[in-house]
């Protein structure tokens, strides 16, 4: 169900738009559906040897003896590396937008010397097949001396706490210290109500369906490096792969076949893709890794792990007054990413409320665990910190969380404001959201029908979380897009774009832009995406950014491409190029169409035919653009509420509605924005109800199977109800915004909230997630312990 | 290793390959007979993404060994489409309501939903969900996934748990 309210004022539509806005069927479907997608394990290099890697099995320790001379005189085993054979092959293994910041970032390839946690590479294993690979590693004799592992990010800045990365001064991996304000102080020390609580996210895990994967082949005579591999973007990993080997950009082409999902896991090349390539490069052989689950969720990157302690002040009222939050991260050892606390979480906590007294802290710490990744939303923790506290605050002060928040929330009238954390809003409809949600959801009638329920001993909540996502940040290697727009001499149009869909459809959202400027259909718009070889320059997803930045650059291109053809026709035709239109294909005299060139004609003339182009057009028809938009962050928003039921007896919570209102500027593709928002919010329920990766004592991962690891599946999801508010974004032409994250950051806060208000007749409090069944009726036994 | 004899016949082809014993079906469709639609996510028989039918059943291949399956008649996504080539009413249902996004998990869901909807021709909506429980995608929500297989069962439009609570 969907309700698409315009919005007044800037209702945003290309003029003419005959696909932007449509429920436009997939073009990349077609080969999905029919088992002709390609995907990294699919791609068949002749020669191929296969990698498999032994891991550690300790979380912390000193290597003492490594033997592999069984797996290397085995049939079929072309060779084994250790740390001595890799690590210092490589010059330099940041990533480009870390390079730019000059920040620090452990990481080695394979463990040598001591291993800091468990899962770690330290034996690779290349064969002529992936079973002869895994039957060596098993022959392969590794001797570990543990010693006590830091498990727990609490405990990794105490003065006696094992040191993660032997000869660091600390675990600290990033930090924001707390600052003094006065100002905060003054508002705490005065304001009627000040309440202080502390909010803890346990640690889940990036599961993309297919596996990170690679296929790298070094040929020695051209010496030339051919990457096939799954990943967020092949420039990245272009610039990655020849840094690291020291070579030039020219020499590596890097291939991004279609990605079975990422969601931030596969922004960074790892340790094993880097010894892949070390690999080919070494043998002059074709190497190729397929990570298997287990390995996915025993020592991939992980996501979440917070903790933040909030202090907010109100009038009695409940108008906010100030804020104060501190950030505590678990970065794991080996994270693949900077610290999201200290660089935005801190600085998106106010989100879309009013009030200016604020400070923030924040540090990341090393633990001897998994490394910290990019899931979705990796900042996310603000948001879920935020609306748990806004529910607490309600709580306190006896005001319904709904009408909270309507005292504080911004909206289109408060425009521009500069928010606490110190961005500036250019533009936010936070208030329009939370009105047009509650609405959907009959926030009211629920209030009324709870009480009924609660009487009967029912215990059914709603919960609510707002959200205001940063979306398309433009700033270092993530500064621009770009794109080639071409209509061959046979009229239909390619577009190379800087970005690569995996799964994000951008095969179809790309071709509706650029079908709209030329007044082609769809269907003769081909995207060409994800090959270094024949795309721009991009830093590829992350961050929300696909239908702001590169799909503005596409259109731009396209624009220009199309004043080509007006220009062409209008010097054929003796017309003002004012009096044209494309329609359909053809470029034609407004109110004559039969005066008129089939855009055929058009792009046969510019190609063949140079004497009869008129003066300052170019041959041929294509175009360049580059784009960054107008600031450094495209603002999106949404309001989700969920009603839930909490099974007393079981703690089971089933989720019985929920409504999602989001305003992510001009939809492109409505089908697309409610299957990015759904995909979201699946995974932020899935974190909150089913995922958790725990640890045992010495450091061992207890989930590494999808038996042990629980996602949710189409039995437990609700079905969700979705509600569209469109502003024309003013960052980009097409007034777009990205919303790629939103839903898997603030389907947490709703879920949670929701929980807690269905048991706080009980007295439960709900500070900590996962929010399992064993959780919940443990959260029940210890409110009635405390009320007895 | 010893190696033993598979036969079968795969989307209307005979097959033979001498294989070893341990060879998944799922890896002997993929690198035999280079039938690379059939995907593997967690190869430990949860995730669904590698389902075929097997003698019309449908079957986790990355469970089953290659020489299980010796003498069966196997059909994978690729010999889903319509004879004239077109798509099936499962896959032009997925198309339709946007079932998939990334793709990776789509060849298991349409040949799971294929044999549901041939056993149960009118699902109720419980039943649907029930019967893609057994097939993990990360990326849609289910939303889509669920839509397609209410369009292809034709029971789209009859009434669902959405805005009432009871
Ligand atoms: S790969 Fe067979 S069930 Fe997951
Ligand atoms: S569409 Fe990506 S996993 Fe289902």
């Amino acid at each position: 169900m969907a309700i698409e309210a315009a919005h007044e004022a800037e209702t945003g539509s290309v003029t003419g738009a005959r696909f932007v806005g449509q429920r436009v069927a997939r073009v990349e479907d077609a080969r999905f559906l029919t088992g002709h997608g390609r995907f990294v394990d699919d791609i068949a290099v002749p020669g191929v040897l296969h990698a498999a890697f032994a891991r550690s099995d300790v979380a912390r320790g000193t290597i003492t003896s490594i033997d592999t001379t069984v797996a290397q005189a085995m049939p079929g085993v072309a060779a084994v590396f250790v740390a001595n054979d890799l690590n210092d092959l490589g010059h330099d293994y940041l990533p480009d937008g870390e390079a730019a910041h000059g920040r620090h970032r452990p990481f080695r390839v394979l463990a040598g010397g001591d291993v800091r946690c468990v899962g770690e590479p330290i034996v690779m294993v290349v064969a002529d097949s992936r079973y002869l690979a895994e039957d060596a590693i098993d022959t392969i004799e590794i001797g570990i001396e543990s010693s006590p592992p830091l498990l727990k990010r609490e405990r990794a800045l105490d003065s006696d706490a094992p040191i993660v990365h032997t000869g660091a001064p600390s675990n600290l991996y990033g930090e924001i210290p707390a600052e003094e304000n006065p100002d905060l102080e003054a508002v705490l020390a005065l304001a009627p109500v000040v309440l202080t609580e502390t909010f803890h996210q346990h640690r889940y895990a990036t599961v993309p369906m297919e596996t990170r994967g690679i296929v790298a082949r070094w040929e020695p005579g051209p010496d030339e490096l051919t990457v096939w591999i799954s990943t967020q973007g092949p420039h990245g990993v272009r610039s990655l792969m020849a840094r690291m080997l020291g070579l030039k950009d020219t020499q590596v082409r890097v291939i991004m076949p279609d990605v079975g999902g990422a969601f931030g896991l596969k922004m960074n090349p790892r340790q094993e893709e880097l010894a892949v390539v070390f690999a080919t490069r070494l043998l002059g052989r074709p190497v190729k890794w397929i990570q298997d689950r287990r390995e996915n969720l025993l020592c991939d990157d992980h996501a979440r792990e917070d903790q933040a302690t909030v202090t907010m002040a109100t009038d009695d009222q409940g108008v906010l007054l100030g804020a104060k939050v501190d950030f505590l991260e678990g970065a794991g050892a080996f994270p693949a990413a900077f610290s999201s606390a200290t660089v935005f979480s801190s600085r998106l906590f106010p989100g879309p409320y009013r009030f200016s007294a604020f400070s923030a802290s924040a540090q990341t710490v090393h633990t001897n665990t998994s490394g910290r990744g990019s899931y979705r939303g990796p900042w996310m923790f603000e948001t879920v910190a935020r609306e748990q506290m806004m529910d607490c605050l309600a709580a306190k002060l006896g005001i319904d969380p709904l009408e909270l928040r309507r005292r504080n929330v911004l909206g289109e009238a408060d425009m521009p404001y500069a928010m606490a954390g110190g961005f500036v809003y250019d533009q936010m409809t936070a208030a329009e959201t939370l009105e047009q949600a509650a609405e959907m959801i009959g926030y009211d009638e629920f209030r009324e029908q709870q009480r009924a329920w609660r009487a009967e001993g029912r215990l059914v909540g709603i919960g609510i979380g707002l959200l205001v996502e940063p979306t398309a940040m433009a700033h270092a290697f993530m500064a621009t897009d770009g794109a080639v727009v071409r209509i061959g001499p046979n009229g239909q149009a390619d577009v190379f774009t800087s970005v690569a869909s995996h799964g994000q459809s951008l095969e179809t959202t790309i071709a509706q832009v650029v079908a709209d400027e030329l007044g082609l259909d769809v269907a003769q718009v081909r995207v060409v995406q994800g090959d270094t070889a024949a795309t721009p320059f991009g830093p590829g997803t992350g961050g929300s950014r696909s239908a702001v930045v590169p799909s503005s650059a596409a259109r731009i291109a396209a624009q220009e491409v199309r004043s080509h053809m007006i220009a062409i026709v209008a010097h054929v035709l003796e017309a003002s190029p004012d009096d044209l239109e494309i329609v359909d294909g053809r470029v034609q005299v407004i109110g004559t169409p039969t005066r008129g060139m089939t855009i055929a004609e058009v792009a046969a003339k510019a190609y063949t035919e140079p004497a009869s182009l008129p003066e300052g057009v170019p041959l041929g028809l294509e175009a360049q653009s580059r784009f960054t938009p107008g600031s450094f962050c495209t603002w999106a928003n949404a309001c989700h509420i969920c009603v839930v039921e909490v099974d007393p007896a079981t703690g089971a919570v089933e989720i019985l509605r929920y409504v999602v209102s989001e305003d992510c500027g001009v939809m492109i593709n409505p089908n697309v924005v409610e299957g990015q928002i759904a995909g979201g919010v699946v995974q932020g329920i899935g974190g909150v109800l089913y995922e958790h990766l725990p640890y045992d004592d010495a450091g061992n991962p207890l989930a590494t199977t999808f038996v042990d690891y629980l996602l949710p599946t189409a039995a437990e999801v609700p079905e969700i109800e979705y509600g569209h508010i469109e502003t024309h974004a003013p960052t980009n032409p097409g007034g777009h915004k990205g919303l790629g994250e939103g839903g898997a950051i603030a389907a947490p806060p709703a879920v949670i909230n929701a929980v807690a208000d269905a048991l706080a007749p009980l007295g439960a409090q709900v500070r900590s997630q996962p929010l399992g069944p064993a959780d919940v009726v443990a959260l029940i036994e210890a409110a009635s312990a405390r009320t007895s | 290793m010893g190696e033993a004899v598979v036969r079968v016949i795969v989307n209307g082809e005979s097959r033979e390959a001498t294989v070893e014993p341990r060879l998944t079906l799922a890896d002997f469709l993929r690198e035999e007979c280079h039938l690379t639609g059939t995907h593997l996510g967690c190869e430990h028989g949860v995730c669904g993404a590698c389902t075929v039918l097997v003698n019309g059943a449908a079957v986790r291949s990355c469970l089953m060994l290659a020489v299980q399956a010796e003498g069966t008649e196997i059909t994978t996504i690729e010999g889903i489409a319509n004879s004239d080539g077109t798509l099936s009413a499962v896959q032009q249902a997925f198309r339709e309501a946007h079932g998939l996004q990334c793709g990776f998990c789509t060849p298991g869901f349409v040949i799971s939903v294929t044999a549901f909807l041939r056993d149960h021709p009118e699902p109720s909506d419980q039943s649907i969900r029930e019967a893609l429980s057994g097939n993990l995608c990360r990326c849609t929500g289910y939303q889509g996934i669920i839509n397609a297989v209410r369009l292809a069962a034709g029971t789209v439009g009859e009434d669902r748990t959405t805005g009432a609570i009871t």
